[in-house]
């Protein structure tokens, strides 16, 4: 029964959701405010509808009704009861469940906090997210219902891929998809000023909230995936420039440059092209990035089980609602000239270029991403492009962009001066170069051109945002008080300085070494002693383990003790490993079993890797800064 | 289709696990290093986007194994290269060849940079009128 | 009514055939740098008798099929009927290459199922297997007189793909 009412529940809110799309977009061009009345209800209706649907697929998963064919390929009697409720999105169909959940709560935001927008505007918007997920509910219904039963019942289900029974899962799918769908709040509002033909400084100051929110959660969202790909694969890295993870880069990266763009546009009235354009963009990468990993189009360790026929309908989506709004665009867009100007040194300009540059390297990772499809498919040969190009094409861009961030924060809008440009920076490079070409090397005992340059450059944001930050504080505007527009820029930045260093440091000083021992055996790596105790039987709910006892000695004193398991789960048979980690804020120690190799030997791989803290510390640093941001008097006194 | 899956399955199986030598493959640090770093780079053809570092089905094992080999014959990066190449084309490594069509791929970050230092140039002459 | 404003959907448009055909393609199928090529010198113990040693020389066929198996693919149990079928048929040698593979296992195997190759070579460590390119079992390589492989099948073999990819090129080098 309750399966069919999740089910009843989604058909009905695909038919609402249309009809909000149509009351909005067709009210709003004729003026006829009775049937725009109606968009507010209607979106109310399609949230209550979903999270109905939505309830109804976690208690199919609490309840263990494995007669519904996705609870059981994910869940098993035995799965502890956080894991049943994380598996509901831990697949294909429940994963897009969430996503037209997450959609329909940022639409009814919208509804609460548009009081400030003009009616016509505002009921453009609403419908505009309407019809979105009009597409992912018929999307869903057509080809990925959750609800699909299955006959006979199975006893047992599949139990959740055991990769996904950890915490991560309860939380990186949600944060992640809260910032790819909040983008579609900037778009819509993007597509309702087309519609209107009404795009000027105001616009920008309504759209910025929206869009630094999902920034923030997509930031954290990233950060947390590249946590949890870090202690769950075992592997101790913390990126891998796979094609899912370059599908949720390339959104974060032109959101950034939306944000960037769209202060130019609420504080002098320029850019706005680019602006809608990136406005356009940023949820039409999220959009990608969804057929990317749905579709089967790429290998991925990241992608759902997929099928080509699926592709295809995302594909249409995607040539709908992206399409739709580049037309649109190129038919509006030349119509938002403006004739402001700005000397060619000055804040607007070290922002064109920050802008510029984040683009590229978006451009970059889509190139890198996509050329090898493109390569095979025009008969160039089949290749693969990895972390080796990656890494090299993205230091050409990023290197000009962290120079720049740092001068450019203290620029003057308008017209400003390079000399006193490079004056006010002097002092804080000069710093930084001193700090960062001697203290790592100092205390690693190595130095590089990559290490300098990182370092350098790392500290040199994260001074200069430590002024900012003092700037924000103790403003002496008129009405006196925390600035908390500039203080969160601040803040954001630094957290970018902070995740910078975290990953020079960890590149060019980690350590990783595959040894074996045997009980009483000790090993030495990077100034730390790990012995062998003993290895045991560690039994779990779902899964057997061997667990082994390390003790871990710096200059001769016990440090720490580690247990690091093998498990083999019961139903799916496959064997995983759990890395044991001892972590603080300068560096972690991170082992992992390997396989027995007869004798009472075990190999092990032992990494050492400083900083690393500091990369996932900085994205939640940036994600606060964009935080305070938001809470900004200049947005609350509208709401 | 479906087949094809049979057997990348069956070599999946220890894919999840942690991958490991038994110890270091050379004594010499440098030469570990140079190791670790092109066993990085090498694609592990029946695991889903890992290399050969990271995965110990015994394609990744056999492989290791033939590049340690070659290290020790003192075969430059660019011959371990070809003779992987060789066999099983240039998808086996995550680095492009600096040769024939991936040239483009290796010039396109100067040649983007160019791009935007002209639209740069271009907005700021216009605006700075 | 070209202005600038119109790239973003041209490049998009531009971009969309790409993903629309990429749907299609069959990913995991990695074509053989091989074909054409001169095949592998290898020298290896033959599986039933170790003291039997298999090489090039052993290949004065007109034309012959290189099966790579084991008996921990489950593939190659899938193809193995008709591998009998086509050693019965008398079609084309075939010669087994034995990859990673325990020896009496393999023999078991064979017992079991029945023994349709003329030879078999037992790649212990599997350093042939990588000089024929090989990632997956099973993998059927057809080689010509003159010892270059002019066809490569990745995946179990039966009827169809056997009509359809092997037996016009078998032909055709009888023909000649």
């Amino acid at each position: 029964m309750i399966p069919e009412i999740g089910h009843f529940s989604l058909i009905v809110a695909m038919m609402i959701a249309l009809t909000q799309g149509y009351t909005s977009l067709k009210g709003a061009r004729t003026n006829d405010f009775e049937l725009m009345r109606h968009t507010k209800p209607l979106a109310l209706a399609q949230f209550t509808l979903i999270s109905v649907s939505f309830l109804c697929l976690t208690s199919s998963f609490l309840m263990d009704d494995f007669s519904v064919l996705y609870v059981a390929n994910n869940s098993q009697l035995a799965l502890p009861i956080i894991y049943k409720i994380s598996a509901v999105w831990g697949a294909h169909e429940g994963s897009l469940l969430l996503w037209i959940l997450i959609l329909s709560i940022w639409t009814v935001l919208v509804c609460r906090y548009s009081n400030n927008l003009p009616k016509l505007f505002s009921t453009r918007v609403i419908g505009i997210l309407g019809l979105l997920n009009f597409g992912f509910l018929l999307f869903t219904l057509f080809t990925s219902n959750p609800f699909e039963r299955i006959f006979p019942t199975p006893s047992d289900g599949n139990d959740l891929n055991p990769l996904l029974q950890d915490i991560g899962l309860a939380i990186h799918p949600p944060l992640l998809y809260i910032g790819y769908v909040g983008f579609s709040v900037a778009y819509a509002f993007a597509v309702a000023a087309m519609l209107s033909g009404n795009l000027d400084r105001k616009w920008a100051k309504w759209t910025r909230p929206w869009t630094t929110a999902a920034w923030l959660f997509l930031t954290i969202g990233i950060g947390l995936g590249s946590w949890w790909a870090y202690y769950e694969l075992g592997w101790g890295g913390w990126w891998f420039w796979d094609p899912v993870e370059n599908a949720s880069f390339m959104p974060w990266l032109i959101g950034t440059a939306l944000i960037h763009s769209l202060a130019v546009t609420e504080k002098r009235g320029v850019f706005k092209s680019w602006t809608l354009l990136l406005s356009i963009s940023a949820f039409s990468l999220s959009l990608l990035g969804t057929f990317l990993v749905r579709s089967g189009i790429l290998i991925s360790v990241h992608a759902f089980a997929t099928d080509p026929e699926r592709g295809l309908f995302i594909l249409i989506f995607l040539v709908t609602v992206i399409g739709g709004a580049l037309i649109l665009y190129a038919k509006r867009a030349s119509d938002l000239d403006d004739n402001v100007n700005f000397s060619a040194v000055s804040r607007e300009t070290f922002l064109l270029l920050n802008n510029v540059l984040l683009v590229i390297t978006t451009l970059l990772i889509l190139i890198g991403t996509l050329a090898p499809l493109v390569m095979e498919i025009f008969g160039m040969g089949k290749i693969s492009i990895g972390a080796p190009w990656f890494e090299i094409a993205m230091l050409v861009p990023m290197i000009p962009l962290l120079i720049f961030i740092s001068m450019g924060m203290h620029s003057l809008w308008i017209k400003d001066d390079l000399r006193k440009v490079f004056n006010r920076s002097k002092f804080l490079f000069i710093a930084a170069t001193i700090i960062g070409l001697f203290v790592p090397a100092y205390f690693y005992g190595r130095t590089g051109l990559l290490l300098v340059i990182g370092s350098v450059l790392s500290i040199w944001i994260i001074l200069s945002s430590f002024v900012s930050i003092k700037n924000g504080l103790f403003t002496n505007k008129l009405k006196s008080g925390i600035n908390r527009s500039v203080l969160g820029m601040a803040i954001a930045h630094l957290g970018l300085g902070l995740f910078v260093l975290g990953v020079t440091f960890v590149s060019s000083f980690g350590i990783e070494t595959d040894r074996s021992f045997s009980i009483g055996d000790t090993l030495s790596v990077a100034g730390y002693d790990y012995r062998l105790n003993s290895i045991k039987n560690a039994p779990g709910p779902n899964y057997q383990a061997i667990e082994a006892e390390i003790d871990v000695y710096k200059d001769n004193l016990l440090y720490t003790k580690l247990y690091p398991q093998k498990r083999t789960y019961l139903v799916q048979k496959s064997p995983m490993t759990e890395a044991a980690i001892m972590a603080s804020w300068n560096k972690d120690l991170f082992i992992a079993l390997g396989d027995s190799l007869g004798n009472g030997k075990w190999s092990v791989r032992i990494q050492y890797k400083p900083m690393i803290r500091w990369i996932w510390f900085g994205c939640l640093i940036m994600a606060l800064g964009g935080a305070i941001a938001i809470s900004d008097k200049r947005y609350r006194s509208s709401a | 289709m479906k087949k094809i899956y049979y057997f990348i399955l069956l070599a999946n199986f220890t894919s999840s696990v942690f991958a490991i030598d038994t110890g270091p493959a050379f004594e010499d640090s440098k030469l570990q290093e140079r190791y670790e770093k092109l066993i990085s780079e090498v694609r592990c053809l029946v695991c889903q986007n890992q290399s050969i570092k990271s995965s110990n089905v015994f394609l990744a094992v056999d492989l290791r194994n033939e590049i340690k080999i070659m290290i020790s014959k003192n075969k430059t990066n660019n011959e371990i290269g070809d003779y992987l190449v060789e066999r099983y084309g240039e998808f086996i490594l995550y680095r492009p060849r600096y040769t024939g069509y991936s040239l483009f791929l290796w010039i396109a970050p100067l040649a983007l940079m160019l791009g935007g230092l002209f639209v740069v140039m271009r907005v700021i002459k216009s605006k700075s009128n | 009514m070209m202005n600038k404003h119109y790239l973003p959907i041209i490049f998009f448009f531009l971009i969309i055939p790409i993903f629309y055909i990429g749907l299609d393609r069959n990913k995991s199928e990695l074509p053989s740098p091989l074909i054409g090529k001169e095949m592998p010198k290898f020298s290896l113990p033959s599986l039933q008798n170790s003291n039997q040693i298999i090489d090039n020389s052993n290949f004065d066929y007109e034309v012959f099929l290189l099966n790579v198996w084991a008996t921990w693919c489950s593939g190659c149990l899938e193809e193995h009927p008709f591998l009998m079928q086509l050693s019965k048929s008398n079609q084309i040698p075939i010669i087994g290459l034995n990859w990673r593979d325990n020896k009496n296992d393999a023999i078991d195997w064979l017992e079991n199922y029945g023994d349709p190759y003329n030879l078999i070579a037992n790649d212990q460590s599997g350093r042939v297997a990588i000089d024929w390119g090989v990632y997956g079992a099973p993998e059927s390589f057809l080689v010509d007189s003159n010892g270059i492989i002019i066809h490569k099948h990745l995946g179990p073999l039966n009827e169809s793909i056997w009509e359809q990819e092997f037996v016009s090129l078998i032909m055709d080098v009888k023909n000649k």
